[in-house]
């Protein structure tokens, strides 16, 4: 029988699972506008490799979080059938693509920290957990592998480029202070022995950035301020025309099996 | 300096230990890249565990127009291959 | 086709008495059903035609992905998407092999698509119609990929043994293609009023543009006989479009929808259907550039080629500047 402990890890632990769901969802939403757009045919292919990855991986931590919640809903039930305001994802990862630069920094500071946290993960308390995040981990290994390697190479290739990833990196700094800000959820989730405190993957994550930035040529922004807040329901302007696209035929038409 | 990216011949090997083959080509500026873009291009299904990409400039291949005397003299040695010799069913598998 | 209409520079097919020593040892290896490779001597009318053939096919791939690609952000769940996206990514596999086997004869990948932005080489007058809803998305893998299955099955026996070969990886990969679009019109004919209206408004706007891929009647066509005397084209259109037909009529009545045509009507002497023709002065409307989406089409793809240009350039300049430092610490 459920206790009153269990009810509230169990609260916790699906809206945790949405952060992680609805951040792979929305990154793998924004990295699939580039399909048949890219600069180079191997780059289109190779970016949609990583949104089919994304895609994947938002499929199984929303399907758990739902098993979780247990109302019934379902990996589209939360995907299609959710308003801006309960969907948990950073806002990093909301942010539109920008130019093939922006895009590939936004990747690779989301793939530092997704690597080092699906790490952690896979020694979860919650073996449902562990069994994604093993398998989530080899692919972001392959990301941030890709996509350190090509911001490296545009940040030290010809000045254009390097002055194109430097305005992303400081475009897109101050959305990285939200993947290392833990709050409740996380606090219930971490006692629990489910997940590690965000806090904790800073000074790894900060450790592969600066390597990573030194030798693309890069200066980290000097500011310690974040927007935060996407996590706990509350996003840019960008995230509900995000969402008014991807929603469009659950919502026009409801009911229907597609 | 030209500005397209070269062309690369992209061999792979497969699950069952057989010799790299080659699948085809891709366009990357350098060796490191093409070994990516050839994981993302020609692995999309499984396709294989080990990869060699090589400069398609650096391919030598062998005259076409010697084609006969290269590979016609083999053509009468059938006396390399097991079916030549006829081995008594009594004797067993050989 | 997707390379439809492609010129030959032969007035007339030469028979083996008017052609040169070596035109006709070519020709001979041909009819013997050999492969000829790159590096092998071939007329230049062959290599000029191959060009123009497998450049018309791979743009077409890379611009058909952009119909398609119009509803990856709006796939209907996220199975759908992943599929969607999975095959579109496909498309510019295809599109990559082809350009490849494009250039081992002699021309680059970045001159052919140059010369599709500068309107000398064609794709597939398909590709310039919209994707409206859903259901489009369910015919175009249904028809048009079943029309481009039916050319394309044939094709991997061609005698230029890198498109051979291309067409073979891409046959084994595109098996996929028309199923999923057969399988999203299962799932909307058998839907909600609204999903069975858009499954045949789909087939309705999709019908004829589909029977125009297989180009005009080319049975008098001198072109299309060099072409096959090459085997570079292994049938005719009028053979593959009624091929198509007689393959789709029972799709579509297993779907309960109506082709539009009032004409359909089994044969019995010919052992296949009699339909209508397409409205072939819509089809050289389209391939002259007024088709509803030419100009978007191009532009998306001038775009995407421009704007990628500094990344193409400073991954390019990377690898030289790691080359050279390579070479000067040896």
């Amino acid at each position: 029988m459920a206790t009153a402990v269990d009810n509230i890890v169990s609260d916790k632990l699906f809206e945790w699972l949405l952060r992680r769901g609805d951040s792979a969802l929305i990154l793998g939403h924004r990295v699939s506008e580039w399909c048949g757009h890219s600069p180079v045919l191997e780059e289109d292919i190779a970016l949609a490799n990583v949104a089919l990855d994304l895609i994947g991986q938002a499929r199984l931590w929303l399907t758990y979080a739902g098993e979780i919640e247990g109302k019934g809903r379902g990996e589209n039930e939360l995907a299609f059938l959710r308003d801006a305001w309960d969907f948990h994802n950073f806002l990093l990862v909301e942010q539109p693509n920008g130019d093939f630069g922006k895009t590939l920094m936004r990747q690779f500071l989301y793939d530092a920290y997704q690597v080092l946290l699906l790490e952690a993960l896979e020694n979860s308390s919650d073996q449902r957990v562990a069994e994604i995040a093993a398998k989530a981990g080899k692919e972001a290994a392959y990301h941030l592998d890709r996509s350190a390697d090509l911001v490296i190479r545009l940040g030290d290739g010809t000045s254009e480029s390097h002055r194109r990833m430097q305005t992303a990196l400081e475009t897109l700094w101050i959305y990285t202070g939200e993947l290392f800000s833990g709050d409740e959820v996380d606090e219930v989730v971490s006692d629990a022995g489910i997940a590690p405190m965000p806090e904790t993957l800073q000074s790894s994550w900060r450790q592969i950035v600066d390597e990573v930035l030194t030798r693309a040529t890069l200066e980290v922004p000097d500011t310690t301020f974040s927007h935060t807040g996407g996590v706990t329901g509350r996003h840019s302007e960008h995230l509900g025309h995000l969402l008014a696209e991807m929603q469009f035929l659950q919502r026009a038409y409801p009911g229907a099996t597609w | 300096m030209k500005k397209e990216w070269p062309l690369w011949e992209v061999f792979i090997r497969g699950q069952h230990g057989l010799n790299h083959r080659h699948v085809g080509s891709l366009h990357a500026p350098d060796a490191e890249m093409a070994i990516k873009n050839a994981r993302d291009v020609y692995t999309r299904r499984k396709e294989g565990i080990s990869i060699w990409v090589i400069p398609s400039a650096q391919i030598t291949a062998s005259d076409p127009g010697a084609k006969d005397a290269l590979f016609e003299p083999s053509v009468d040695k059938i006396y390399r291959h097991p079916s030549f010799y006829d081995i008594p069913d009594e004797v067993g598998k050989m | 086709m997707y390379a439809q209409m492609v010129k030959t520079d032969a007035n007339k097919v030469r028979d083996l008495s008017e052609m040169t020593e070596e035109e006709r040892a070519f020709q001979a290896r041909i009819d013997r059903g050999e492969k000829i490779e790159p590096t092998d001597w071939m007329p230049e009318g062959y290599r000029k035609t191959l060009i123009r053939q497998i450049g018309q096919h791979a743009h077409s791939e890379i611009v058909g992905q952009l119909p398609e690609g119009n509803w990856i952000t709006r796939a209907p769940t996220l199975e759908r998407k992943a599929i969607l996206l999975a095959k579109v990514q496909d498309e510019a596999g295809h599109g990559l092999y082809l350009y490849c086997a494009a250039e081992t004869l002699g021309v680059s990948r970045d001159e052919l698509i140059e010369l599709l932005h500068a309107g000398k080489m064609k794709y597939s007058s398909i590709f310039n119609y919209p994707t409206l809803t859903w259901a489009d998305i369910g015919a175009v893998g249904w028809l048009v990929d079943g029309a481009a299955i039916m050319n394309q099955v044939p094709l991997q026996r061609t005698s230029f043994g890198p498109y051979s070969r291309a067409m073979i990886r891409i046959c084994k990969e595109e098996s996929f293609h028309q199923r999923q679009g057969y399988d999203i019109m299962m799932k909307m004919a058998n839907g909600t009023a609204e999903q069975r209206r858009m499954a045949q408004d789909a087939l309705d706007r999709l019908w004829y543009p589909s029977l125009m891929m297989f180009g005009p009647s080319d049975k008098d066509s001198v072109h299309s006989a060099q072409s096959m005397a090459w085997k570079i084209k292994i049938n005719t259109n009028d053979e593959l479009r009624q091929k198509f037909v007689d393959q789709t009529v029972s799709q579509a009545e297993y779907l309960g929808l109506t082709i539009p045509d009032e004409n359909l009507s089994w044969n019995d002497e010919k052992g296949g259907y009699d339909f209508s023709e397409p409205d072939w002065s819509e089809f050289f409307e389209v391939l002259s550039g007024n088709g509803p989406c030419n100009r978007e089409r191009m532009e998306a793809r001038v775009k995407a080629w421009e704007e990628g240009s500094w990344v193409r350039d400073a991954l390019m300049a990377h690898a030289n500047k790691k080359e050279a430092a390579k070479t000067a610490a040896e």
